[in-house]
């Protein structure tokens, strides 16, 4: 028997259906892979029991023919997200061991689908990061190595976690959250595929909240089906999430395979950043070449504000979360340093919960925020966010289908490399992912070829909304001719 | 308002005359049965922490979702309130952290508010009427409640209230004396209990105030002003504004400034001390909440809020002067409270010639049954004579059935007793004696037995009234006082 590890989404779902294998196999090999890997620190904690109970429910089920969905296909979730009576923490020690008495509704519609939990997988701290180094739980490490080197590489983040486990052959999928490029940016320096859907599209209700008006729930996984069959059970309308959008949840899966002839990509010229890798140019001129082959068009298109999104973004994510991140106090639940005050108690705390990259991102959030500063920083920041909106809404009026940029400025980078002096520099990472935040908008990071040390790099495939089929379909034009990318196995 | 105040509304200091300046801020809760953006139940009293969901303690992850029903509610207090409702408002949070508030920000509404400007018309004791202005209305949530008294080492916290809907009802400076805000908030109360909006029970805390107090000299503009935080009755708000200015001014006239500032009423010492300067206040970082939409509504929403309303309390009283011929003042009785215009009401329907008896009825449920209740401590909900066994008696006196003096015993007859007014005065033989010939004869008896008062009648018509009431008494009270008059009148040749 094959490895059953090395299987898409696609073909395990396909082999359980005609009982090539059960979902407790599958999902036991998982098991052994993680037991494996741990040196990834992918998983910051696993729930075999809990996995095997479900691939044995999956088992009877499939049994009858009412395997479902996603019937007995193991999947890991990031730390992120609510999981009944199983800890979760966002990676931070302010949760401490915080057991939700609630399942996300993302999750519950995953388990409501046949899915299997294998356990919560590592993320930035409250999702704030971009190489999964601000976690509790420590860094995560990148299945992917420099040819001829053993130094440790960052995954990405936030997404950190679920993009090294999927690029190990840890799970089948899993569920990320994407606010300013956490699923597409890991994804990319993974190899794999990641889709961060239209605002609206997934609900966030039980998802810890980082920046609320930009948060969304997405798959990764390795290739762009795997990504569409998880998508139609995460995606949906949820009363519970007033920011939910009321839509049909259509085929995902469907939009594989569909031609892509006589549709019009955009390369936007502000993308062409300054000190960008030429490999990058290189491979982002290879992608476009690709879908011309298919029969797309290939249209310049600009998009006047990028250039102050990534600012924008730095000012309207970190005064959401100074806000959401309040009620970690130390009061109901969660950690608590006791103090002599009220006060006291508050201050001691949260400079002991929360990380360094949160603490700052709570001050900055604070003092954009604060009277006298509102105007200047949080509502001019406001204001670009809806430049950066028309920019796109102009683009789409004239009859664009999608736009095609590069995931990201660089290729995976090694642990502690980047930011310790200037969080900036970590901060740049997210320079072509945050407008589709600020916009809303879906977007997919596909695999496309690999650098000169031969790291995965990924293009960015930016969508209307709710048009995310038409970026499975692209992005499946472009997987078929990059084909796909798998690191050698080192760890184990 | 910015009419002249009258010199009888000033305050005499030593250097002249201030006039005070005063705007309220009302939180009313709002009556739903759910919190403002959770499904728990805003009952009062129960155990601690029993109406609490996960969105109430903010567990992560946990997302607000409006509860339409509340919406509805400040909407239809706009409207009772002559104001602007604002189709598209947004809900905003104000952060701070306090245990009470479990997400670290109330969600409250503050640049674009449900409600805009309205006014509300206001009667003083003297029956001047005066129109204070209405600022704004705002949708807001309540916070927990902080038990300091359990525990000699910890503060506990109950958020049984916490998520509960609060309009936040703000006045324009208006009003220039102490009896004017509490005449206002009267008022008010008055208006958001026709609604069914507020219960407005400021023992339970759902309606308190927050007073803004400045004074100034007649003419000058506004001084700086103090803000009293929670103020939850109407005699502590008087006592609290008046002990303010008088603090103000006594402050200005030694030459001193008034600091603005947050302060606290002690109904125990009967004054306002200082809770946190200007310089401690919060700074809020009031920003759009992310997770709530914008909250818009069409106009066909609003019109139909708009039909819907009852009949408040100035319609109400206008109708009843107008149709009834009642005074402003006795009007004014019956619409304060929504309870006694109700049971008015409903006496006037059930009685058989509203148009003639209307008036009647007024008189005798303010004079005998509001005079009774008020002397026996019983509020109009627990009465003991129904709205209608009162329309009936009314109905006997208008019918010439029983005279005034017997209603007043039927009356008695019926709070003690209870029993159809009716077949009361059939079975106890209460019935006005309009027989001429009956009284005619009792009539001559008496003037025959009393020669010597005759005499004296005749020579001074207004002793006449001495044979009226032998007649009376004779007749046990039964007869017609006006065939009585006629027939003396004529058989004493007055």
């Amino acid at each position: 028997m094959t490895d059953l590890t090395s299987l898409t989404l696609a073909e395990a779902r396909d082999g359980l259906a005609t009982k090539s294998f059960t979902s407790v196999e599958l999902t036991d090999a998982h098991l052994k892979a993680m037991e494996a890997a741990r040196v990834l620190n992918a998983y910051v904690l696993e729930t075999p029991e809990q996995a095997r109970t479900m691939a044995q429910a999956a088992d009877a089920k499939l049994a009858k023919g009412e395997g479902g969905w996603l019937g007995g296909v193991p999947l890991g979730i990031k730390d992120l997200f609510a999981t009944k009576d199983v800890r979760t923490t966002a990676c931070s020690k302010i949760l401490g061991n915080f057991v939700p008495p609630y399942e996300s509704t993302v999750t519950a519609q995953l388990w409501r689908d046949g899915a299997v939990m294998l356990g919560k997988l590592n993320n930035d701290e409250f999702a704030m990061g971009s190489a999964n180094e601000t976690s509790f739980f420590g860094p995560v490490i990148n299945p992917w190595r420099r040819e001829g080197s053993d130094v440790n590489l960052v995954p990405g983040g936030s997404s950190g976690g679920s993009a090294s486990a999927v690029a190990a052959g840890l799970c089948l999928g899993a569920t990320a959250t994407d606010t300013g490029g956490s699923i597409r940016q890991p994804a990319a320096f993974a190899g794999i595929v990641g889709m961060k859907p239209t605002y609206g599209r997934c609900s966030r209700w039980g998802t810890v909240a980082f920046a609320s008006s930009l948060d969304q729930a997405g798959p990764i996984a390795r290739t762009v089906r795997d990504t569409a069959i998880l998508m139609r059970s995460m995606a949906g309308y949820d009363p519970k999430d007033s920011t939910s959008v009321d839509r049909e949840v259509p085929d995902y899966e469907a939009a594989i395979g569909k031609s892509v002839k006589g549709m019009k990509i955009g390369v936007p010229k502000e993308y062409r950043i300054d000190g960008m890798p030429a490999e990058i140019e290189k491979l982002w001129m290879e992608g476009a070449a690709q879908l011309k082959a298919a029969g797309a068009e290939l249209v310049d298109v600009s998009l006047p504000h990028t250039k102050y999104a990534l600012p924008a973004y730095y000012i309207v994510a970190p005064a959401e979360a100074s806000s959401n991140l309040a009620r970690y106090d130390g009061v109901r639940y969660g950690l608590r340093v006791p103090g002599r005050s009220i006060s006291d108690m508050y201050e001691n705390t949260r400079a002991e919960g929360f990380g360094a990259e949160v603490r700052r991102r709570v001050m900055i959030g604070t003092y954009v925020l604060s009277a006298g500063y509102y105007d200047a920083y949080y509502l001019r920041a406001q204001k670009v966010r809806t430049l950066i909106k028309r920019d796109f809404e102009e683009c789409f009026a004239k009859g664009i289908h999608a736009i095609l940029t590069p995931a990201t400025p660089s290729a995976a980078f090694g642990i502690g490399e980047k930011g310790g002096a200037d969080p900036i520099e970590m901060y740049l990472n997210d320079i072509f992912t945050v407008t589709v935040n600020m916009a809303g908008l879906p977007g997919i990071a596909v695999p496309a070829g690999k650098d000169a040390q031969g790291l995965p790099l990924g293009l960015q495939l930016i969508g209307r909304p709710f048009d995310e089929e038409t970026l499975f379909s692209l992005g499946e034009t472009i997987e078929q001719a990059s084909g796909r990318f798998t690191p050698p196995k080192w760890w184990a | 308002m910015n009419a002249p105040v009258k010199p009888s509304k000033l305050i005499k200091g030593a250097t002249g005359d201030w006039e005070m300046v005063i705007g309220l801020e009302i939180h009313a809760q709002v009556n739903s049965q759910a919190k403002l953006f959770s499904g728990s139940s805003t009952e009062f009293g129960g155990a601690p922490n029993s109406h609490v969901s996960l969105v109430d303690a903010a567990m992560p992850g946990m997302l607000p979702v409006i509860n339409e029903e509340c919406v509805r509610q400040a909407v239809r207090t706009g409207l009772g309130l002559n104001a602007v409702i604002n189709r598209r408002s947004i809900f905003d949070r104000k952060n701070y952290f306090y245990p009470d508030s479990p997400q670290g920000y109330q969600i409250s509404q503050y640049k674009s508010p449900i409600v805009g400007e309205g006014e509300v018309t206001v009667e003083l004791s003297d029956g001047e009427t005066i129109a204070i202005g209405i600022e704004r209305l705002h949708l807001e949530q309540d916070a927990g409640k902080l038990v300091h008294d359990q525990s000699p080492t910890n503060t506990f916290v109950d958020l049984n209230r916490c998520g509960v809907a609060l309009m936040e009802i703000v006045s324009k400076p208006d009003m220039r004396s102490s009896e004017q805000a509490q005449a206002y908030v009267s008022k008010l109360r008055t208006i958001l209990r026709y609604l069914g909006t507020c219960d407005g029970d400021m023992e339970k805390g759902n309606l308190r105030a927050d007073c803004n107090v400045s004074v100034r000299k007649p003419g000058d503009p506004y001084g700086t002003r103090c803000e009293i935080k929670n103020v939850n009755s109407i005699r502590f708000i008087g006592q609290a504004i008046d002990y303010e200015a008088r603090r103000q001014i006594g402050i200005l006239e030694d030459g001193g400034a008034i600091e603005q500032e947050t302060r606290l009423y002690d109904p125990n010492k009967g004054e306002t001390r200082s809770m946190r300067s200007k310089e401690e206040a919060h700074d809020y970082r009031y920003f759009p909440d992310p997770d709530l939409l914008p909250l818009e509504f069409s106009e066909d929403y609003v019109a139909e809020l708009k039909a819907g309303l009852p009949e408040l309390p100035d319609e109400k009283k206008a109708r009843f002067i107008s149709a009834f011929g009642l005074s402003p003042y006795d009007a004014s009785v019956l619409v304060t409270e929504r309870e006694s215009a109700e049971f008015f009401e409903t006496t006037l329907d059930g009685l058989a010639n509203k148009a003639r008896d209307g008036k009647l009825a007024a008189n005798w449920v303010i004079n005998e049954l509001f005079g009774r209740l008020n002397k026996e401590g019983q509020d109009i909900t627990s009465s003991p004579v129904s709205a209608v066994q009162m329309s009936a008696i009314v109905d006997l006196i208008g019918e010439g059935v029983i005279s005034g003096k017997i209603a007043k015993d039927l009356f008695e007859i019926v709070w003690t007793e209870g029993g159809d007014p009716r077949a009361l005065v059939e079975e106890r033989g209460m019935k006005q004696v309009t027989d001429t010939g009956a009284i005619e004869k009792v009539v001559d008896d008496i003037i025959a037995a009393n020669p010597d008062k005759v005499a004296q009648a005749q020579a001074k018509p207004a002793l006449m009234g001495w044979f009226v009431g032998q007649v009376m008494k004779s007749s046990g009270g039964k007869a017609n006082p006006q065939v009585v008059n006629d027939l003396l009148k004529s058989k004493l040749g007055i």
